[in-house]
């Protein structure tokens, strides 16, 4: 019982960090009509950064808040050097451009931080277990985690809902040329949703940085997971990312911890131990799968243009 | 349809011509390493076409393509593994595991449309990438190993380099006869039909889904082909041949050389892979320049290689 409550946290803290991932992606998405590819590697920035500034400046809160800067303003360079140029060209034009990008950003981390991996510890007071109910402990980092995430869903929901700026952002989601009719800046809105998209990458990468260790090509894995959840979620719908993000973490998770013992009951032993792991580590695309051939434009499409 | 000379049909004359001469400047010059990089480029070539005939000129964006390479490469592995050396053999059942494989999967995934199409696909692919990582019997992750290259009865041995050469290099011209062959067909141009105007073609009587289901198995089975080859080259097959960077890999060949143009995914795959290889010798951090690169040619050479040697022929 425990461990299925264990398992239900993990599952919603892995939730609530892909959907920071997928909320920038389908973002840029929703609004640009522009298929991201690089933003795995915003993700491996801002873990990078993070391991980097936290080294440098021996305080968790102070380097992360750094990386988080730097990781901003990488995206919004990256947007303004290149990807601008590619708005409003074809989807695989843009597959092509931000594949290469990839293969940047693999190889100039290894150039500087060179190719073994780096690790984040953490600091002393978030490392303890909480007892979230009795008898549950849970670590802090992971509870911080979550409230992080729940804390900017809600800051995110807020700023698209109820500011001006959110309103431009919806208004572009659902037609670009009309809101570039009506004298607003365009670029420069397309330039803040890039940057915001790159900085919730960015704060996705170094979040999970202390509880993986932080590689290259480690974006490349959850860039998949997060194109997966705006798929399912319907493309650029940030409530469909959200409910998307949290189905799939938990899905994921629970998928991993319960399904050896699942299968075991109705299989032989030799048999489990072999489709287990690729039945789990499957069972999200198989989700995507079902879900695109039932509903092929997700389960919350956006408005209709 | 009679061939005009201008600079795209001149370049993949001379092209030909080279690949077919490649074996004779290698035994000239004693330089059997350009003789093995150009196998594998052939055989990416191949595959490469093979996602043409659906992303150029079907409009169906595959990015799962390379699990057809895995398939065939499986095929072949398994069956070597388990005492079945006969390429007579090993090969068909590559192809139909392929047209099999391609069948259920485009069947799927061909109610979806756009972007849908495109990550369904990708999702189909690493399915198939976590069954490979966990074949346990068959190396799991680490990959299986190919003791024996397919026996052809001596018919053609090929562990000599040469023949495997010439072998693969007849695979990619009767692949691309085959592939022109279809789109000027009546059924490659209704498939040309529905990529510009699915309705009209609908409207016409034409089950367009029908047609696109086709296309997209026989571009899976001839990928299952190049699949079984690239087995037997690198005598070594493992699921990281189906990861969707490999797809991505193959993409970036199409889109480089010139998508829906004949020769222009066989331009982008020795573009692409010799680029690589000449990078890696230069410098480890090979991506630094071929990722820019990359992006420079979708910012200023649109259509790809093939596109900018059009222009060029039409001043």
């Amino acid at each position: 019982m425990y461990l299925v409550v264990e398992q239900l946290l993990n599952g919603l803290q892995f939730g609530l960090l892909l959907f920071l991932l997928a909320a920038g992606l389908t973002l840029v998405f929703g609004i640009m009509d522009f298929v991201n590819l690089a933003h795995g590697s915003l993700y491996m920035m801002g873990a990078y950064f993070a391991a980097t500034f936290v080294a440098k400046t021996d305080s968790f809160v102070l380097g992360t808040l750094l990386a988080l800067g730097a990781t901003l303003l990488l995206g919004i360079v990256l947007e303004y050097v290149a990807l601008r140029h590619l708005y409003g060209r074809d989807h695989l034009d843009q597959v092509l451009a931000t594949f290469g990008l990839i293969l940047f950003f693999n190889d100039a981390v290894r150039l500087i931080w060179g190719p073994a991996g780096l690790a984040l510890p953490l600091p002393a007071w978030l490392t303890v277990p909480v007892q979230i109910i009795p008898g549950v402990y849970y670590p802090a980092y992971r509870l911080t985690i979550i409230v992080v995430a729940l804390a900017v869903a809600a800051m995110l929901y807020l700023v698209v809902m109820r500011t001006r700026v959110g309103m431009l952002i919806r208004a572009g989601a659902s037609n670009r040329e009309m809101i570039g009719a009506l004298g607003i800046n365009i670029k420069l809105l397309f330039t803040l949703v890039f940057g915001l998209g790159a900085a919730l990458a960015g704060l996705a990468g170094l979040m999970q940085a202390p509880i993986l260790t932080v590689q290259i090509g480690m974006g490349e894995n959850i860039l998949i997971l997060a194109f997966v959840i705006i798929v399912i979620g319907g493309i650029g719908s940030i409530r469909g990312a959200f409910m998307a993000a949290l189905f799939v973490g938990i899905i994921d998770t629970m998928g991993r911890a319960f399904l050896p013992d699942l299968l075991r009951k109705v299989l032989s032993g030799a048999a489990a131990s072999t489709a287990a792991p690729a039945l789990s580590s499957m069972l999200i695309y198989l989700l995507m799968a079902i879900i695109l051939v039932l509903r092929p434009e997700g389960l919350f499409p956006a408005a209709k243009r | 349809m009679k061939p005009k000379l201008n600079a795209s049909n001149a370049v993949a004359a001379l092209m030909c011509a080279a690949l077919i001469l490649l074996p004779v400047y290698s035994a000239a010059t004693g330089n059997i390493f350009i003789l093995t990089l150009f196998t594998r480029i052939v055989i990416f070539a191949l595959a490469a076409a093979s996602l043409n005939l659906i992303m150029g000129y079907g409009g169906m964006m595959s990015f799962g393509h390379a699990a057809y390479l895995g398939i065939g490469g499986y095929a072949v592995g398994i069956l070597a593994a388990e005492g079945i050396g006969s390429g007579f053999i090993q090969w068909p059942v590559a192809l139909v595991v392929s047209a099999l494989f391609a069948l259920l999967i485009g069947s799927l995934s061909l109610r979806t449309r756009g972007v849908y199409f495109i990550m369904i696909t990708l999702a189909f692919a690493q399915m198939a990438y976590y069954v490979a990582s966990a074949l346990s019997r068959y190396g799991g992750d680490d990959g299986l190993t190919v003791y024996k290259r397919s026996d052809f009865a001596g018919l053609i041995n090929l562990s000599d380099r040469t023949q495997f050469y010439y072998l693969c290099l007849g695979c990619l011209f009767g692949g691309l006869y085959l592939i022109w062959r279809i789109v000027n067909s009546r059924f490659g141009l209704v498939v040309q039909g529905v990529r510009s105007n699915e309705q009209r073609m609908q409207a016409i009587g034409f089950h367009a889904n029908r047609y696109r289901l086709v296309c997209f198995v026989i571009s899976g089975t001839i990928c299952g082909l190049a699949g079984a080859l690239l087995a037997n080259n690198t005598d070594f097959v493992s699921p990281a041949v189906m990861y969707w960077t490999r797809s991505g890999d193959l993409m970036v060949m199409v889109i480089l050389g010139g998508m829906g143009s004949l020769f222009g995914p066989v331009i982008g795959a020795i573009v692409y892979l010799l680029l690589e290889e000449l990078l890696s010798q230069f410098t480890e951090f090979s991506g630094l320049i071929l990722g820019p690169v990359l992006l420079l040619i979708v910012l200023f050479a649109r259509g790809g290689i093939m596109g900018l040697l059009g222009r060029m022929s039409r001043g």
